[in-house]
């Protein structure tokens, strides 16, 4: 066998990172515990502040993606930062091409982003009575296109603050800006969601959500490479 | 070149400022030096020859920035790096004078210092860019690594700004002229203005974009010798 054969292939090579990433998460389940417990503890201090308030659903709309703005501030930033920590970057040099990592490493935030979204959701639905959505189809394309726009832009911030010095405080500060034109989208997808628009009239908003989302992970994929390697 | 530059940049932009005040505002201008009154903005247009061109010359050094930023990553030459935070810095400075001049302009013409119109939210969104990308500077120790990681960051926060045009619309009507749904192309592409403003506002705009020339000639050069200045000290 050739050195060459040894360096994983694109789908496999991609299937592998995340298995390896994956795997290491559920023996110790320090972002996923982490994460779940942040997300009840925002809800929390949201329904103490509502008390018997009732708030409009449109701000409501915006208080969720609050929530699913920072949790994701708070977990996203492991798969790179752990790398870092650990000292397996150079295994993971030896054993893929920069892209199959970003790719890897992409796929692994998505699914964690998908199932902590998952969570806030129902618990969103369930606990605040306010927030009463009309057409389902808007909100679940909603939910489905902001979470992978919002994993794939802070995957690339990921990878660049696991370079830098103070990693915990920059990753808010540098994917905020990025993620801005995707978060006033969101938002307003979930207020049309809620006041029962026809799938036709979110169709603007979706357009936009795939734009940014094939623009970003276009522009990760060309770039990765100057970060990755050092 | 730069003994010429300086005064002939100061006589330059001193003559724009004093005839960007001076000359009368009528409502039919029949004098060369008059300025055409625009509608429910009066003494009020004279902005345009001071707010728009700080804008378009912060826009313009992000895009030097962005450039400067490809080029290091394609030749891995420090002193385009130095290039790039030269003009990212002048394009700060010239970000926060558009929005400051910009909100005080709205207290007195729209009612309030914000509104969250699409372009002062595109403004706010570049101001946000250019604090991160500093902070990202000052957060990484090896110079090429610095270089490096700020270009990759700047060119991903460029792609993301022209989002901005496309979403803002949808959620809230524009205050700007020009802006879509007022129903006109603005002062400038339209026919609001006349010549004499035309001639005032793009002599200001080649004014500015001199001095953020001049201005970032300036920080090069100074870059470079601290730069030399932290190789020496080594």
């Amino acid at each position: 066998m050739t050195a060459r054969s040894q360096i994983l292939g694109w789908t496999g090579g991609t299937w592998t990172i995340f298995v390896k990433d994956f795997r290491s998460e559920l023996r110790t389940r320090y972002a996923l515990n982490a994460l779940i417990m942040f997300v009840v503890t925002t809800l929390s201090i949201i329904l103490f502040a509502l008390g018997n308030e009732s708030a409009s659903a449109e701000l409501l709309s915006g208080v969720l993606w609050i929530i699913v703005f920072f949790s994701a501030m708070s977990g996203l930033s492991r798969a790179f930062v752990s790398e870092e920590e650990r000292g397996t970057v150079m295994t993971l040099h030896l054993i893929a091409r920069p892209s199959i990592v970003y790719f890897g490493k992409l796929l692994f935030n998505l699914i964690l982003l998908v199932m902590i979204n998952l969570l806030t959701v129902v618990l969103y639905l369930t606990l605040v009575t306010n927030f009463v959505i009309r057409s389902y189809d808007v909100f679940i394309m909603t939910m489905t296109l902001g979470t992978m726009g919002l994993a794939s832009a802070s995957t690339i911030i990921a990878a660049i603050i696991a370079k830098a010095n103070v990693k915990g405080t920059l990753f808010p500060v540098l994917s905020f800006p990025i993620l801005l034109p995707l978060l006033l989208t969101v938002i307003k997808a979930t207020q049309l969601s809620v006041d029962g628009a026809a799938f036709s009239q979110a169709a603007g908003e979706f357009r936009v959500l795939i734009s940014y989302l094939l623009v970003i992970i276009t522009t990760s994929y060309l770039l990765f490479d100057f970060v990755w390697k050092d | 070149m730069s003994k010429i530059a300086k005064p002939f940049l100061g006589l330059w932009l001193s003559v724009v400022i004093i005839v960007a005040f001076v000359f009368p505002i009528v409502p039919v201008p029949e004098k060369w030096y008059e300025f055409p009154m625009i509608p429910g903005l009066e003494n009020r247009a004279r902005i345009i020859f001071f707010h728009v061109p700080m804008a378009w010359t912060a826009v313009m050094a992000f895009i030097v920035s962005v450039g400067y930023g490809i080029r290091y990553l394609a030749k891995k030459d420090l002193a385009d790096d130095l290039k790039t935070a030269a003009s990212a810095g002048l394009g700060f400075l010239f970000c926060a004078l558009a929005t400051i001049t910009g909100s005080i302009w709205a207290k007195f013409n729209w009612g309030s210092f914000w509104n969250w119109d699409p372009r002062e939210t595109s403004i706010f969104a570049l101001l946000l860019i250019y604090g991160a990308y500093f902070a990202l500077r000052s957060a990484i120790d090896d110079s090429e690594k610095r270089a490096t990681l700020s270009a990759v960051y700047s060119i991903i926060a460029g792609v993301t700004v022209p989002f901005f045009i496309f979403v803002m619309p949808r959620i809230m009507a524009g205050l700007h002229p020009g802006s879509e749904g007022s129903g006109d192309s603005g002062p400038l592409l339209g026919g609001t203005i006349n010549v004499t403003m035309r001639i005032v506002f793009y002599s200001s705009l080649a004014g500015f974009v001199g001095l953020y020339l001049w201005m970032l000639s300036m920080r090069i050069r100074l870059e470079k010798f601290e730069f030399q200045r932290s190789v020496l000290k080594k």
